[in-house]
Parts: C-alpha cells; structure tokens; sequence
C-alpha cells in the first residue's frame, strides 16, 4: 500500500499569540512550531497500515521552508520519504487553492490511501481532507476512529455526535480524516532520528504547480474575541482565591 | 441567480437536528441584512411531515428533498442531490449547521461550485456584502471572513451561536424535489450507527462536576483534580486530549462527542475551552474556570474564574474544604 499523509505545522499550542500589523494574522517570525495534533495521529494510523500489509508513507506538507522540521520529524517517526510544497504565506491560501497544491503534489503519487488530520489547529477549517478527495475524484469519509484494509477496499469507524459510531466500507483508493485519540502515537527513537537524515525529503516551489490563488475566503481582520458573560474574577494568591472561591460556592451558588 | 439564502435542515430518522432551527434563524438574520428571501431544503425520504412543519416559518419556499438513496446519509449522495438543487434553485448562499454530517459532505459539495465551505460562524454582518466570524487558534482569536469569487457561497453556522426561539413565523408552500440518483455512483457504503458499550459513569445527574484538561500534565497528577471532587462530593470529568492519552476513560469525556452536562456547578480545571467541549458544558448553571492563562476561551463562558497554577489553586481548594468543615 502507498500511503499519503498530509501533514500541517501550526504553533505550538500554549503560544502567546499577537496579532500582525496589517490585522489579518499572527505575528509568526518568532514562534514555535508543531505537527498538528490530528495529523500525527493520522501518521501513526499510515505507519501502522504499513506494518500489517506493507509499502511506503509519504509525508507530505505545504508550509514555509521551517516546516521541514515536522517532515523531518515524520521520517524519524518511520515515514519513509516527504513531500514539502514550499510557500512563506501558506495562511494566505483559502482552503481551495490549499487543496490544489496538495493535490498537484499527490495526484501523481497515485497512491491507495490518502490520510490527514481532521481539523487544523489554527485555521480550523476541518475540511481540507473532503476538498482534496472531491478535486482528486476519490471516495472519502471523515473523523475516523478505526481503519481496516480489505481486498481492494477499506472498513472505517466514523465518529458521530455523543459517543455514536457508525461502520462504512468503501473501495479504494480513498481519503480519510483522521480523528485524535484513533490509536497511540509512537515518539521517535534515536535510531529512528538519525535514520531519517539520509531518507529522501523533496522540496516542491508552490509557484511551480500550476495553481492559481483563489479567493473564495479571505481573512479581512482578526482580533480577540468578545467575552458574553461577565466573569467574577477571584484573585490574590493561591489561598486567597481559593477561599474565595469556597465562599462564593457556599453563599451565592449554595451548593456547598 | 435568484436572491435567496438556501438553508440546509438536517434531520435523522425523521428526528430534527436541533441545530437546523438555529441555522434557519441565521438565514432570516442574513436575509434581513441583505434584503433577501429564505428558502429550506429537507434532504431525505418520507420528509414531507417535517417539511411541512418549516412551511410554518417565515420563508419563501421549502424543498422536501426526496429520494430512496437518502435514507441512508452518504458523502455521495447527499452532495449529488444537493448539487443537483443548487443548480436549480441558484441561491445566492446556502446555509447548513455546522454537524458531524454536514463536515463530511459540505466540503465536497462547495467544490464542485469552486468555493470554500466557510465554516463554523459564530456571527454574520453586512459591510458591503456579507461579513462571516469564525474563531481561529480553538476560539482564542475570531478572524472577519470575506466570500469572494462567483456565488453562490456556501456557510456552516456553530451550534448555540443563533438563538432558534427568534424564528419569524409564516406560511411557505412545499415543493418536492426528486434528485437523479443512481446507487452505482456512491460510493460509501454505510451500516447502521450504534453506541460503543458505555461504562456506568452517568455524568448527567451529577450536580458538581470538576472537570480537567491537558494543564494537569500527566496522568499521574490526576489524583489532584480527583480530591478536589471528591472533598466537593461531585463527579470527576475531562475533555477529550484527557481521555485520548488514556489518563482517564472515555466514559467522563464530555464535549460534542462526550456527554453533555448541565450540573449546578462545573469547574473546568486546566481546560482551555475548545467549542467542541463548550457543547458539552456550556449549559451549566455556574461555571467555575481555573487557568494559568487570562486569555483562554474558557473565561468567555465562565462565571467565577481564578487566573493561576492548577498545582497550586487546586491543592488551595482542597485545603480550603477541609478547614471549612471543620469550622461548620
Ligand atoms: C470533531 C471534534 C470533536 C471533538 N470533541 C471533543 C469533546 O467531545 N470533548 C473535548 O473536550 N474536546 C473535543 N474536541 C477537541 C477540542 O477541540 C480541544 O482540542 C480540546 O477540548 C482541548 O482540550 P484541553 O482544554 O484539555 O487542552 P488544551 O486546549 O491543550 O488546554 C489546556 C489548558 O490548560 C491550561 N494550563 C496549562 N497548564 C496549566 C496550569 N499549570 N495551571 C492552570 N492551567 C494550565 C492552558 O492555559 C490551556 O488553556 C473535539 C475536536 C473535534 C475537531
Ligand atoms: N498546509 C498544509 N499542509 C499539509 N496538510 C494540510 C495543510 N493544511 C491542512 N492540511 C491537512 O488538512 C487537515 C485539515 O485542515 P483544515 O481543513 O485546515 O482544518 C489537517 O489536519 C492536515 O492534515
């Protein structure tokens, strides 16, 4: 089996985020990076697919050239090449054009299986897996908790609302978006870290592809959110707050 | 293009999915801003009785969406046939709740028309055109969207974001739409949905709950969040990084895919706040928040709220009962 996973790098997750002079993103010059936290999970669920029936993990990433860190990593993991479209602004992509890059770089992999994460930590769209399947005309299913392969085709667990499930089977090849908590993520070895320097890590110019930026969704202007409730904030030291708090229980909500 | 806000209703089994009326409250929202109609689309089978309950909002037209392939939802199916009702109907937006369901095929659906699903929006405003909000980095940032490139577009409302109890009422006519499907270009074959045999943890009737996410670290720090629950005499819950690391189990997840709980008091602990575990909480009486950061979601929805170490505040609270008791 060839196994795609799409991989994204996002800041990591307790960053102090601000917010960039034109209004429209984050300063991102001086943060720290991460997988995002589907997607290493949908590389355990590809790395795992390969131990039970064999063939290659191709990671694969849009992002500026610091993303090769997260495809570094993947290879230590155990994927055994990657893919790096290369872009500075890969924010500034709206989930379409995002998804034509993707595809320009996968399509010609031909591969029997696609994985990614199932949502993005910090565009948050959820749908860049669904896009990519549609524009490459293959089956998908989403938020996935489980992933048999049959003969020619593949038994998936879908999450639904409140702890339902639901069974689909469908041929391949196919698209899947992974869930978090589908399996348990491996750390890479030191073997594993070392290995990954001489594995093959292609580097693709998003320029060079062939797609045009389209504007289906632009980001105008972000900024902090408005609070809907009036918090009664308990302050002082642990103690103090802490003391606080009890009396608050005990005489205004009066539940204790 | 006819100037109407298409908004799709989900149902199952001939239940509502309660999120349909907050989605078609958005669309008369919209509409008003903009100075057009709405219509609704029930995609289906045997969804005349529901369309005919929507026939008594303020709308311009509701389409039953019918057909056999229906019954059962598939990616396929459902954007082939709604595809085939944009095309008709040629609304200059279409709206749909933000469900499990619609992620898996509204995507696939706003491609074919080349847009982007602009999903998830929390608020809509008219500057020029219509303004989509949506929340960035899990809600710790909101981001003013902007649709561009030939209509119509295509938008997913977030739960509890439009109030339902705000619909116009009215009369609507009915129409039938019957889509051409053929059962050899789906693809996804489904079974039926079932439950995973649940443990016996039924947060819903507990009256306190302390709740706890990824700030306690570790599994071995849980027995901290644990006395606190104790010593309150509530319930122990987690959001879903919790459960998924194994550090407690999936019975005390709560969230969209968890339970969901409305207790007296819920005091999330370490919890930064996602909407996917709002939906799960967000209906309890008090909510009390402890977090190191003053800028986590969690404090937009929080009652009482202390800005500091859990290994610190927690322990404090615990100290705090103790000496209480004693004194009464
Ligand atoms: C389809 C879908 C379904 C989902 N379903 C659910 C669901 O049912 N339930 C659910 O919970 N999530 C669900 N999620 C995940 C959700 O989006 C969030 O990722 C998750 O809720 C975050 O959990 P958390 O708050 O524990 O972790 P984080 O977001 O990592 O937050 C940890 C918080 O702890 C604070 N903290 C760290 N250290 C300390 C300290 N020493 N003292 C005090 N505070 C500290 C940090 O400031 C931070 O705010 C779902 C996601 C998707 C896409
Ligand atoms: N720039 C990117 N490079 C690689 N994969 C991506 C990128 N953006 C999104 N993805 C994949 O698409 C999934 C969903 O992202 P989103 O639609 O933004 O929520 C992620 O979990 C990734 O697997």
């Amino acid at each position: 089996m060839k196994i795609i996973v799409s991989i994204k790098e996002v800041p990591v997750r307790d960053s102090q985020l601000r917010i960039s002079a034109d209004g429209r993103w984050i300063e991102d010059g001086d943060l720290s990076y991460e997988m995002n936290e589907p997607d290493a999970y949908a590389l355990e669920e590809a790395l795992q697919l390969k131990e039970r029936h064999g063939g290659e993990v191709i990671a694969l990433c849009a992002g500026p050239s610091g993303a090769s860190r997260t495809l570094r990593e993947a290879l230590a993991k155990g994927a055994d090449r990657a893919l790096h479209i290369e872009d500075e602004h890969i924010s500034s992509w709206d989930t379409l054009g995002l998804a034509r890059l993707l595809a320009k770089a996968a399509g010609p992999e031909k591969p029997d299986l696609i994985l990614t994460g199932l949502q993005s930590d910090d565009l948050g769209y959820g749908q860049t897996g669904v896009v990519l399947a549609e524009i490459l005309g293959l089956p998908h299913a989403t938020i996935i908790m489980a992933a048999e392969v049959l003969d020619g085709s593949i038994r998936v667990k879908r999450e639904l609302e409140s702890g339902w499930f639901q069974n689909i089977e469908m041929t391949l090849p196919a698209v899947l978006t992974i869930q978090s908590g589908i399996n348990k993520v491996r750390y890479a070895t030191l073997m594993g870290i070392k290995k990954a320097k001489s594995k093959e890590l292609k580097a693709l110019a998003a320029g060079d592809l062939g797609v045009a930026a389209s504007a289906t969704a632009t980001i105008e202007r972000i900024y902090s959110p408005q609070k809907v409730k009036q918090t009664q904030l308990l302050t002082g030291s642990a103690r103090e707050a802490a003391a606080k708090l009890i009396e608050k229980l005990r005489f205004e909500v009066r539940v204790l | 293009m006819s100037e109407t806000v298409l908004v799709i209703m989900e149902q199952r089994g001939g239940a509502w999915t309660r999120t349909s009326f907050e989605t078609l409250a958005a669309g008369q929202r919209l509409a008003a801003e903009m100075g057009k109609t709405v219509s609704a689309a029930i995609p289906g089978r045997g969804v005349d009785a529901l369309a005919n309950e929507v026939a008594s909002k303020k709308l311009d037209r509701v389409y039953a969406v019918e057909h056999e392939l229906l019954n059962d939802y598939t990616a396929d199916g459902f954007a082939a046939a709604l595809e085939e009702l944009i095309r008709q109907v040629q609304p200059s937006i279409v709206l749909f709740p933000h469900t499990y369901q619609v992620r898996d095929f509204a995507p696939k659906l706003a491609t074919r028309f080349n847009q982007a699903l602009i999903s998830d929006v929390i608020r809509i405003r008219n500057e020029n055109g219509p303004i989509f909000v949506r929340q960035l980095f899990q809600g710790k940032l909101n981001a003013d969207v902007r649709p561009g490139g030939p209509a119509p577009y295509f938008i997913s409302i977030q739960a509890g974001a439009f109030n339902a109890e705000s619909l116009e009422a009215g009369a609507a006519p009915v129409e039938k739409f019957v889509p051409h499907l053929k059962a050899a270009d789906i693809r996804q074959r489904p079974q039926a949905p079932f439950r995973e045999s649940t443990g016996a943890v039924d947060l819903t009737a507990a009256e306190i709950i302390v709740a706890v996410g990824r700030g306690i670290k570790e599994k071995d720090n849980i027995p901290i969040v644990e006395e606190l629950a104790k010593a309150l005499g509530g319930e122990l819950a987690a959001t879903r990084p919790v459960c998924d690391s194994g550090w407690l189990p999936i019975e005390r997840q709560v969230g969209s895919s968890g339970q969901t709980v409305s207790p007296k008091v819920y005091i999330a602990v370490g919890i930064s706040g996602a909407i996917q575990h709002q939906l799960g909480m967000k209906g309890s009486k008090t909510i009390v928040a402890i977090n190191k950061d003053a800028n986590a979601p969690i404090f937009e929805v929080a009652d009482y709220g202390i800005v500091g170490d859990l290994f610190e505040v927690v322990p404090a609270l615990v100290e705090s009962l103790q000496s209480a008791l004693v004194a009464h």
